[in-house]
């Protein structure tokens, strides 16, 4: 008898930008989207920390068509991300067992989402409020 | 996976099907070639079905691993058109186009055919201390351990497990590190570490924290979708996380576990 030789296929370098875990990279892509806007954020705190003139620019920057766009995007990116997010919770926790009975998985997402979307319409009112 | 009806045949059926299998004969072939077959199959044959058809009547060198034809050996699992799935559990009907391509587990180095090694998967099984270390001894006099059926809901599914290592095959962490510990395993380890019975957590978390452990997962998920008794390993290794997560911090004050 022969020895055995097993063959050890090649791993396909490309596997993350194929269905199905083009889902997972899109999703994990989308976080980096929402670190970029933090920094934008922080931009427009440091701008405001230098000075009338700075924070003049920075404004003019958020006024910009490349702005609008990029923030046009940011914001599928961020809904796409809270969408996933809140997909991917139910797994990081323990199986939830109150009164005796397992909560499935889909109510804690809903849960999130329905949390998500009364914050969203919160921050919504509270700058709505506050416009000058 | 659960019965998918959108996968039921639309329209008439072809009365035979084109199966595509990557053969990999050790000694005669250098790398897996495929090879066609042609399989005459009615509404009611699996993918296993025609594989045994094959085998007993076009080409009896054909090796692939099946036993209870029931999706609870957890044998058959093979690549069936790119997706790990359990060979008996797979209808030729779902595939009215009239071909069906197979090939052996990804990720996994090949035997011969569709026969993939597993040593290492049993390896990690026995790794994880797959029984009950009770929290405090008891005599036989004292009877048995209770659960309540709440208790029982914390882990049940992760003993629903039956070892077909789909979900390796659907995990690109695992393909990227074998050594990584990976769902299955980590779902078997859960099944004992929700167990109020049990008492052995503090070393199974020793396999959790290491660097093969549950960090080596970024959470893809596809692990749970491809398992075919919902076990849901995603969720058994990702909730390690943050047990693991909450360990590092809590070693710092007295008592903390780790």
């Amino acid at each position: 008898m022969s020895a055995p030789r097993p063959y050890t296929r090649p791993i396909d370098p490309q596997w993350w930008a194929r269905p199905p875990y083009l889902a997972y990279t899109v999703r994990e892509a989308a976080g980096a989207a929402i670190a970029l806007y933090a920094l934008i954020l922080l931009w427009g705190v440091i701008a405001l920390a230098r000075g009338a003139a700075a924070y003049e620019a920075w404004l003019g920057f958020l006024r910009s068509p490349l702005s609008l766009l990029l923030h046009v995007i940011l914001l599928a990116a961020m809904l796409l991300h809270v969408w996933t997010w809140f997909r991917i919770m139910p797994k990081t926790m323990p199986r939830l067992v109150i009164g005796g009975q397992y909560v499935p998985q889909a109510r804690i997402t809903a849960g999130g989402l329905a949390v998500a979307a009364a914050g969203f319409i919160v921050v919504l009112l509270l700058a709505l409020w506050v416009r000058p | 996976m659960p019965l998918d009806e959108s996968r039921e045949p639309q329209g008439e059926l072809p009365k035979e099907i084109i199966l595509n299998v990557l053969r990999y004969r050790p000694g005669a072939d250098e790398k897996p070639v495929p090879q066609s077959y042609r399989v005459p199959f009615t509404a009611d044959m699996s993918v296993l079905q025609a594989l045994q058809y094959v085998k007993d009547h076009v080409d009896g060198s054909l090796t692939f691993r099946w036993s209870c034809r029931m999706a609870i050996c957890g044998s058959c699992g093979m690549m069936i058109n790119g997706e790990p799935r359990l060979a008996c559990m797979t209808f030729l009907r779902e595939f009215p186009e009239g071909t069906v391509e197979v090939e052996a587990l990804r990720n996994f180095p090949i035997e011969r055919d569709l026969v993939v090694t597993v040593a290492d998967f049993v390896r990690k099984i026995a790794s994880i201390y797959p029984y009950l270390i009770p929290k405090t001894p008891r005599s036989l006099a004292e009877g048995e351990y209770l659960q309540t059926p709440a208790e029982l809901a914390r882990y049940e599914p992760f003993s629903d497990c039956i070892n077909c290592m789909l979900c390796y095959a659907a995990c690109p962490q695992f393909a990227e590190n074998p050594d990584f510990i990976g769902p299955g395993a980590m779902a078997l380890l859960q099944r004992y570490n929700g167990d109020s019975r049990d008492g052995g957590s503090a070393r199974r978390m020793e396999l959790v924290h290491g660097e093969n452990g549950a960090w080596s997962c970024t959470a893809v998920g596809y692990c749970s979708e491809v398992c075919p008794k919902a076990v849901d390993p995603a969720n058994a290794v990702n909730q390690n996380k943050t047990r693991s997560a909450l360990d590092f911090f809590l070693r710092w004050l007295p008592g903390g576990s780790r």
